[in-house]
């Protein structure tokens, strides 16, 4: 059962093996998300390790918090840590974007502990505010945590759901936004910029916290805020460095949707393992 | 001329029995619920109705959540903007997990009349029928309305149903209740059977009636499931029958039409006429005015079918 420790030098040690198993079944797969990835892996270890109740030995517990992945080309992060937690084996990372695997080239409910299918950007937060009303009607009370792309938030339907939530007033309703700062075609500052982007979901009526999205100790207190906040959705914008944790990658807008090469796997697993 | 009833009304009122019956209905409408006659739900169970304000996307999305959480979702809104607008979140949130999110829209067809072109839905059966688990309903009268509601909330899985906004009159042929995935034949004919769904079922049987008098036998179905299409039915009627017609309120691309062309063009292929709207966008007017002018009022069908029969 989780969640299962507070304690943070444990969850960074989980965190550097979340990252190394995305680097090796990206570079296994030969295709696929390696920096969006990367930029959300203390977001997901902390959520699945020190914030979720959820058992990954009945994924489909009724009272279950829910995590949904609207950034759906993340999900080599969101698999490493289903795996880790046990949802399932290990071994069947290797499987990633292969014909036939459960683990699909976008977030894919056909994996035990994906709720909801995702890929086509922008959808994730209505759905997550579903699933939060949901909760309300059926009168029980587990949270939905759902991670948002920046350059996704660019779609409409996004501030449809913001716009909901609020009016809604579903305080176990938590978005995170990984704000890692670019997207395909360049960085977001350049290609649509988001800025102000706290004073623009506090406008919405949300309450906003900003943090560094790699600090595990400041995302553990900010999911405890965020419980405590009863009338409104809380939204965490994450500062995030996509690529995060390998040099090579970090900031390269080519690694959002190109994989490492095999010299490219080793430098990089060095890099996040050190010589143990 | 038979009664003459809103199918919506006959909507609202199967939402509120199921609502009665079952706690697991839940229904949202993007700012159209006195329209779509959601309303009727929401006043009597305001915490089981969320109204999304105009946003159809949002709509669907929210739905989604709600059905992944065990609901049966109702979802309304005009059809052309409970399929257009919210394509995506229909095809990749709602289909590709088979969610349980009925979507029943109203003011499908060229009969929302006045209102013009930019509510006139003519393509919706073509781009829900289109998508993977989705299945297509659109009943012949309020009646049947009523009866699809009651069925398709114990079938788990997506469904689109469609209605028109205006009074139709009701199909005093039917002999049995709606059943999922079944065509009916309303009346048995030996030179030609037309098929036809929604408002167009009446207007066939009328059209039938006429010629008739003409002595041309047409036979009359009706086929509210679109999606799954009642193959067996179809093939046994165009084994025997070598022309068919089509007659739906909608374009001729990707409607029924399209989809008994599709069957019988690979196993049975048959001399077909398809009755329908052409490749073109509706304009203002009286739902009657707008039949005639684009060729489903009773004389144009009458004139199609008297034409396939004799000179093919």
């Amino acid at each position: 059962m989780f969640p299962l420790t507070k304690n943070v030098k444990q969850l960074e040690s989980i965190a550097k093996e979340v990252r190394a198993l995305i680097i090796k079944m990206l570079a296994k797969a030969g295709s696929g998300h390696p920096g969006g990835s990367l930029s959300a892996v203390e977001i997901l270890t902390t959520l699945y390790f020190s914030v979720m109740r959820h058992d990954p030995q009945n994924p489909h517990w009724e009272d279950r918090d829910r995590f949904h992945l609207s950034k759906g080309h993340a999900c080599p992060v969101l698999y490493a840590v289903l795996a880790k937690t046990g949802y399932f084996d290990e071994s069947e990372l290797w499987t990633l974007r292969k014909f036939g695997s459960m683990l699909q080239g976008h977030a894919d409910r056909r994996t035990p502990g994906i709720e909801i299918s995702t890929g086509s950007l922008g959808q994730g937060l209505s759905i997550a505010l579903g699933m939060a009303l949901g909760a309300r009607v059926a009168r029980k009370n587990y949270r939905v945590y759902c991670l948002l792309g920046d350059g996704e938030i660019q779609e409409g339907n996004v501030w449809e759901a913001a716009m909901a939530a609020a009016h809604y007033n579903v305080g176990n309703l938590c978005a995170i936004l990984d704000y890692n700062k670019f997207q395909i075609d360049g960085s977001v500052d350049e290609i649509m910029s988001l800025e102000p982007i706290e004073d623009k979901w506090e406008a919405f009526g949300w309450h906003t916290i900003v943090i560094d999205g790699h600090d595990i100790s400041d995302l553990i207190s900010a999911f405890e805020q965020a419980k405590e906040i009863k009338k409104k959705p809380t939204i965490i914008i994450a500062q995030t460095i996509k690529g995060k944790g390998v040099s090579f990658m970090e900031h390269v807008v080519d690694f959002h949707g190109r994989v490492p090469s095999p010299e490219e796997e080793k430098k990089a697993l060095e890099e996040i393992l050190g010589n143990e | 001329m038979s009664e003459l009833l809103y199918s919506r009304d006959f909507y609202g009122k199967a939402l509120v029995d199921l609502g009665r019956e079952r706690k697991d209905i839940v229904v949202l409408d993007a700012d159209l619920s006195g329209s779509t006659r959601t309303a009727k739900f929401r006043d009597e169970f305001p915490d089981r109705f969320f109204n999304i304000g105009v946003a159809e996307q949002n709509l669907m999305g929210i739905s989604a959540g709600l059905a992944s959480c065990g609901f049966t979702v109702f979802a309304s809104s005009f059809a052309i903007f409970a399929t257009g607008r919210p394509w995506d979140q229909i095809r990749n949130t709602i289909c590709a997990n088979h969610l349980n999110v009925k979507i029943v829209a109203t003011h499908a067809g060229i009969t929302v009349g006045e209102d013009g072109a930019s509510h006139q839905a003519n393509e919706d059966i073509a781009i829900m029928r289109a998508i993977p688990n989705m299945r297509v309903i659109s009943p012949c009268d309020a009646f049947e309305t009523y009866e699809v509601i009651k069925a398709i909330a114990d079938i788990p899985g997506p469904f689109y149903v469609r209605m028109g906004r205006s009074k139709s009159p009701v199909v005093e042929e039917r002999a049995h209740h709606f059943q999922f995935g079944k065509g009916q034949i309303l009346r048995n004919g030996k030179d030609c059977f037309l098929f036809a769904h929604g408002l167009m079922v009446y207007n066939s049987l009328r059209a039938a009636e006429h010629l008739e008098k003409e002595k041309i036998s047409v036979g009359v179905v009706n086929m509210p499931t679109i999606k799954p299409l009642d193959e067996e039915l179809v093939l046994d009627i165009a084994s025997k029958i070598k022309k068919i017609a089509v007659c739906e309120e909608h374009s001729v691309i990707g409607g029924l039409g399209s989809a008994i062309s599709e069957l019988l063009s690979q196993k049975q292929p048959v001399k077909m006429t398809l009755i329908g709207i052409g490749d073109v966008f509706g304009q203002s007017g009286s739902p009657d005015e707008l039949l005639k002018a684009y060729g489903l009022d009773i004389d144009s069908i009458v004139s199609k079918v008297r034409d396939l029969v004799r000179n093919t």
